[in-house]
């Protein structure tokens, strides 16, 4: 038979029972997988051309919906943007604050990860394992700021909330809680016999190929590259807490769902430094404080909120470009905005870390078996919204 | 054909007749109730995790807001599904995918609209790149939030059954 | 564009020994240093750029300037292995005219610019010659009209009747 007769295309389509619609196009010879290409764009909701109609406040709740499982980090990245734009640093408490929210973060977004990857090895424990005990971070997440998982905490000029009293008892609770759970992952997930002869050795990433790909967060760190944005370029209150960058040598996919088990345990341990080191102050900058009429200030000061100011609901910065990035849970995120001084952006432009990371598919995902092809999707964490936009 | 007991001979089909009878004995009320009773409490929906609202889906379906306890199992595969639960924002691509899978669900089947963007667009209502899922399917249900609580999902999903119980559903009316 | 603070002496002569006989434009402006060159230039920077130490490409934007009649493309780089560059991220820029807006890709000298120039192409119409393959990635296969996010392309902005 010649190439063409043995060649099967094989759609593996929108509807899959995994974490968002994409399509992956898979030619395969009998159990092997020749080629892969993928389909994405089912989820394409174009943020970039809607957040030239929106104010810049009216753009934090969109910047947050792609990456629906880590939002504090995506809109951490806007809102540096624009204060770089306006060229104002939000008060040192917002600062610690919105570091919290973003360690918080990126707790739930590996768990949501670790969960979606078991269901698509078809371990339903871990799945639910993983669900019930993200709970526990979103509902500390709610404590603070009120939603579960769309929060809109930062605008440019600090967050809108502040610390609730006994958060951080509660807090102590709900770490100590986690600490406890991790081991038992261990030995009923990671440890698995069934879990190491699907994972290990499979999608292997070089540390070449991964830089030179532009691969971005736990994927990159698995190959054995210890870059990450919280130390590089240190923004928030990255740079006064003591945290290590968790790295692997092996590139696998067991290597990368080991990087995030690890992360989980450092953002733990930022999470504590982060409650005792606390500053006090205020958590809005000070011009748009001045701007709230004194009738607000005792309700403010009563229920640790602030009223927003019109100000800076239409906020015009000065003609100009920012960039800003920040490490979120799956990787890196960069924001461009451009302005030409009207209260719209002119162009923004989100690079999210899915997006940067789908060219996974086509080079991992090549002479290897088709039951390989879930663990692989599921290591490398690929969330379709957040890279369709 | 059949022949009656006076030579009479009755033109008629009886597939077609023993269709209609037995239509007619399963709207009888008791059978119907039991029928509507099996339907609701076994929803099945197809795991069509359409955008960011899926994520809430799937806490609606995992530990601490257990929707389970309503017969309400997430499955892969749509042919053997009931429910369809357009979750979150439906884009142009993903319209055709709808409808494939609507398609492939077999009878009697309901679907329902989850969160802001499924209702009238949410936050993407000026999107060039979105479709309204009523104008599509016929949707039943809908929950508003953006996204909706794991208990709005539940709460929704009690809604259709109670639909389902009193005859109001729209799928059942085939 | 105000540059409130200038660019650091290290990038700077290391951008003026990298490109210097190109005539950049270097300026620093909020998080990244700008490096403007003409389209006919851009591959030999982007060349030169590479052997310097920038090993990939974080994100290609490319910006639609009606009044001026040009289309802006920029790229932002950085480094992964060198040290004294990962903190730094340069965007390396040029404008082409709006009416035929062709670029070289950059596709051999970094491969990370793959489905950013696809998606760059496929929005604004920006021709990248010499890239493997440039495909509809993210608009639907029935989508007729000018590239979405070019300025003439209107959404609605008032009235919540589709």
């Amino acid at each position: 038979m010649s190439r063409e007769e043995h060649i099967l295309e094989l759609l593996i389509g929108p509807q899959h029972p995994a974490s968002g619609h994409m399509r992956l196009v898979a030619e395969v010879d009998g159990d092997v997988v020749v080629s892969l290409r993928p389909d994405i764009g089912y989820v394409h909701r174009t943020v970039e051309k809607l957040a030239e109609t929106k104010k810049y406040i009216q753009v934090v709740p969109l910047v947050e919906r792609p990456p629906l499982a880590d939002t504090a980090n995506h809109n951490l990245g806007y809102v540096l943007a624009v204060e770089r734009l306006l060229g104002i640093e939000a008060p040192p408490r917002a600062q610690w604050l919105r570091t919290l929210l973003a360690e918080m973060n990126r707790i739930h977004s590996h768990l949501y990860g670790l969960g979606i990857h078991g269901i698509m090895l078809g371990s339903s424990t871990a799945f639910m394992w993983a669900f019930g005990d993200r709970e526990i971070m979103i509902e500390m997440a709610q404590r603070l700021t009120g939603a579960r998982l769309t929060y809109s905490y930062m605008i440019p000029g600090g967050v809108r909330r502040d610390l609730p009293p006994g958060f951080a008892g509660e807090m102590e609770k709900a770490l100590r809680y986690l600490e406890r759970r991790l081991p038992d992952y261990d030995k009923i997930f990671f440890s698995n016999p069934v879990t190491r002869a699907r994972l290990e050795g499979v999608g292997v990433l070089t540390k070449e190929d991964a830089i030179r790909l532009g691969i971005v967060g736990p994927n990159l760190r698995a190959s054995g590259v210890p870059y990450d944005v919280r130390k590089v370029e240190p923004y928030c209150a990255y740079p006064e807490l003591d945290f290590q960058v968790v790295t692997r040598e092996e590139g696998d996919s067991m290597a990368r769902l080991l990087v995030r088990v690890g992360e989980i345990k450092e953002s733990i341990n930022m999470i504590r430094q982060i409650l005792k080191k606390l500053p006090e102050g205020p958590i809005l900058e000070e011009r748009y404080l001045k701007m709230i009429p004194p009738k607000w200030k005792d309700w403010m000061a009563e229920k640790g909120r602030i009223k927003i100011p019109a100000a800076l609901a239409s906020l015009k910065p000065p003609k100009g470009e920012a960039v800003a990035r920040v490490e979120a849970a799956r990787g890196e995120v960069v924001f461009y905005i451009v302005s030409d001084g009207s209260p719209k952006p002119y162009r923004l432009r989100m690079v999210t870390p899915s997006f940067r990371n789908v060219v996974l598919f086509e080079h991992l995902i090549r002479n290897c078996r088709v039951a390989d092809i879930p663990a692989i999707y599921g290591s490398i964490d690929y969330f379709p919204p957040e890279a369709d936009r | 054909m059949v022949c009656g007991m006076s030579g009479t001979i009755l033109l008629g089909d009886l597939e077609i007749t023993a269709r209609k009878a037995a239509r007619w004995l399963v709207e009888k009320t008791p059978i119907r109730s039991l029928r509507d009773w099996g339907i609701s409490f076994s929803l099945w929906p197809v795991h069509f995790t359409t955008a960011c609202c899926g994520a809430e889906f799937a806490a609606a379906s995992a530990p601490r807001f257990d929707a389970e306890r309503f017969g309400f199992l997430p499955f892969v595969a749509p042919r053997q599904c009931n429910l369809m639960l357009i979750e979150g924002t439906l884009t142009k691509k993903m319209a055709e995918a709808a409808i494939w899978v609507y398609e492939q669900m077999p009878e009697p089947k309901f679907v329902m609209a989850m969160g802001a963007c499924a209702i009238d667009g949410g936050i993407f209502w000026n999107s060039y790149n979105i479709v309204r899922p009523k104008d599509i399917l016929p949707v039943e249900v809908f929950i508003p939030g953006c996204p909706p609580r794991p208990e709005a999902v539940a709460r929704a999903v009690i809604i259709l059954q109670r639909r389902i119980r009193r005859g109001e559903s729209v799928g059942l009316k085939v | 564009m105000a540059s409130k603070s200038e660019v650091p002496e290290e990038l700077r002569s290391l951008l003026s020994e990298a490109l210097g006989d190109l005539s950049p434009e270097i300026q620093m402006t909020a998080g990244s240093v700008s490096v403007k060159v003409s389209p006919e230039n851009l591959r030999e920077a982007a060349e030169r750029m590479r052997k310097a130490g920038f090993d990939h490409v974080k994100a290609v934007t490319a910006i639609d300037l009606p009044e001026a009649n040009e289309i802006e493309v920029v790229y932002h780089i950085s480094s992964y292995t060198d040290p004294r560059l990962s903190r730094w991220i340069v965007a390396l820029r040029t404008s082409v005219p709006r009416d035929d807006p062709k670029l070289p890709s950059l596709y051999d000298v970094w491969p990370s610019v793959k489905y950013q120039e696809m998606e760059q192409w496929e929005m604004l119409g920006v021709e990248f010659e010499g890239h493997p393959g440039l495909r509809r990635l993210l608009l639907p296969d029935t989508y007729e009209g000018p590239p979405p996010l070019r300025k003439e392309y209107k959404v609605k902005v008032e009235g919540i009747n589709a």
